[in-house]
């Protein structure tokens, strides 16, 4: 088994020169930042007005079913031959991998909000762009960042193909350990890839529970419940914490007056 | 239009080298689907029967889930000692990711059944056997199928990948116009027979779930 991480174990390998570890690894994280990125501010706020208006709401359930059935390499394949070789073909196919998870599920977390929420918000006087951004938003977010994984997720893994074209990432250390049948210098390109997916998948996912508010995807709620039905064996600790929340909820009222 | 009757031409030349494509892509793409179907249905069985097992199946799944296609079609030669060309490799990859998906919507089309309807079959005096294949099974089938579908457009999909490693299938074809020099006819043959296989395929199992499962229909026309 040894043999197999040879090269990845290889102290050689993880120096910063341009065949090393850390550049492929960097370059490989590049490839994948900048195309969820473009992939977002293109799709992004087209599922929130999707989503807000419900207009077009055909077109974005269909996108998501249509572009699971498109082979990722075919479509970079077709762009390289429209456009030629080159880093931005490579990008646009990423793009277009990353574009449908995320429309589509911002789409669906918008739509999932309840619309009395929506109405409340409106009733109290809230604008349609407030109500997008203050109330549909913080309510969506969780099944939009579930989407923003996907993403990432499938971005990370497809980028691989950059190194098929000759652009380098962690890409390169699978096609060229498998054309000199190399297979520890496989195995190192595939466990690199790997955790880098894990790795990327465990940091959004330590974002969402930053950014998601306790009070919408549940969190809140379970604690509630687990203390209610401890209650009778920690009733000193369950009104410690009432009064905790009554001085948090006095210092609100205080803050706004 | 030069683009058609190239398209038409390479068609003419090349149909052979293009059936067997589509040919080893249905191997390569299918085969996986129907293997990792069978496996999830004692695999979410035991997950719904036994809840300690929910957390580490269902975490090892999307772990797996996460492993990028193409470095675990070539990584399982190795541990498999199969040949690095064996389309076989891709099989079982695809049959894993296949298992990831699926044992998951198997576990909740189970869980999704009312106990109630249960509590009503064994009173009937349904024997545990008889009954999770008479009555739970076909109540999870329209949440099963529904995973199944997805499963199987993202098999169909990523068998493409194959080709990258020198393994038939409808990806060669994407290779193939690679190494004419970006030659689009081949590409778009390769796209448009991916996507309609997969369209097919979704559509068969639309089909099949309409077969099966008549009382949903009933209830929406009521």
């Amino acid at each position: 088994m040894g043999g197999y991480f040879s090269y990845l174990l290889d102290g050689a390998n993880w120096t910063f020169d341009p065949n090393g570890f850390p550049t492929r690894i960097l370059e490989h994280l590049g490839y994948t930042a900048v195309a969820v990125l473009v992939a977002a501010v293109i799709a992004f706020p087209i599922g929130l007005l999707i989503g807000h208006t419900n207009k077009g709401a055909f077109f974005a359930i269909n996108l998501g079913n249509a572009a699971r059935a498109v082979p990722t390499i075919g479509i970079l394949f077709l762009v390289l031959a429209l456009a030629g070789l080159g880093l931005v073909p490579v990008i646009a196919a990423l793009v277009a991998l990353a574009v449908p998870p995320i429309l589509t599920t911002t789409y669906a977390g918008i739509r999932s909000v309840d619309p009395a929420v929506v109405d409340a918000a409106r009733g109290i006087g809230l604008r349609e762009r407030q109500i997008v951004t203050q109330v549909e938003l913080p309510v969506a977010l969780p099944i939009i960042m579930g989407g923003l994984r996907n993403a990432v997720l499938q971005v990370v893994a497809t980028a691989t193909i950059a190194a098929y074209v000759g652009q380098g990432g962690l890409g390169r250390y699978l096609f060229s350990g498998l054309a000199l049948r190399d297979y520890p210098r496989v195995v190192a390109g595939s466990v690199l890839v790997a955790v880098l997916a894990v790795l990327l998948d465990l940091a959004i996912s330590g974002v969402q529970r930053v950014l998601v508010s306790p009070g919408t995807d549940g969190r809140a709620a379970k604690r509630r419940t687990t203390s209610r039905t401890r209650r009778a064996a920690e009733r000193g600790h369950d009104t410690a914490q009432a009064l905790g929340s009554a001085t948090t909820t006095s210092r609100h009222a205080g803050s706004s007056t | 239009m030069e683009f058609f009757s190239d398209l038409v031409e390479y068609l003419e030349i090349n149909y052979s080298t293009v059936l067997e494509a589509l040919r080893d892509h249905l191997y390569i793409g299918l085969v996986p689907v129907v293997i990792a179907f069978v496996l999830s249905l004692p695999l979410g069985f035991l997950v719904v029967r036994y809840g300690w097992l929910r957390v580490p199946l269902l975490t090892l799944s999307s772990v797996l889930y996460t492993i990028p296609s193409l470095a675990l079609i070539l990584v399982i030669p190795g541990i498999l000692s199969t040949n690095i060309l064996d389309p076989n490799n891709v099989v079982i990859a695809l049959t894993i990711y296949g298992l990831a998906l699926l044992v998951r919507t198997t576990a909740d089309g189970l869980s999704s059944i009312d106990p109630l309807i249960v509590q009503a079959a064994t009173a009937m005096g349904y024997k545990p056997v008889r009954r999770w294949f008479a009555v739970d099974l076909p109540l999870a089938l329209p949440v099963v199928l529904s995973g199944l579908r997805v499963a199987t457009v993202a098999s169909v999909s990523m068998a493409s990948i194959a080709a990258l490693v020198g393994i038939g299938g409808l990806g060669q074809l994407f290779t193939r116009g690679f190494q004419l020099g970006f030659y689009p006819p081949p590409i778009v043959i390769g796209l448009v027979l991916s996507v309609a296989l997969a369209v097919v395929a979704d559509l068969v199992i639309v089909l099949v779930q309409r077969a099966v499962t008549p009382w949903t229909r009933l209830r929406q026309g009521a």
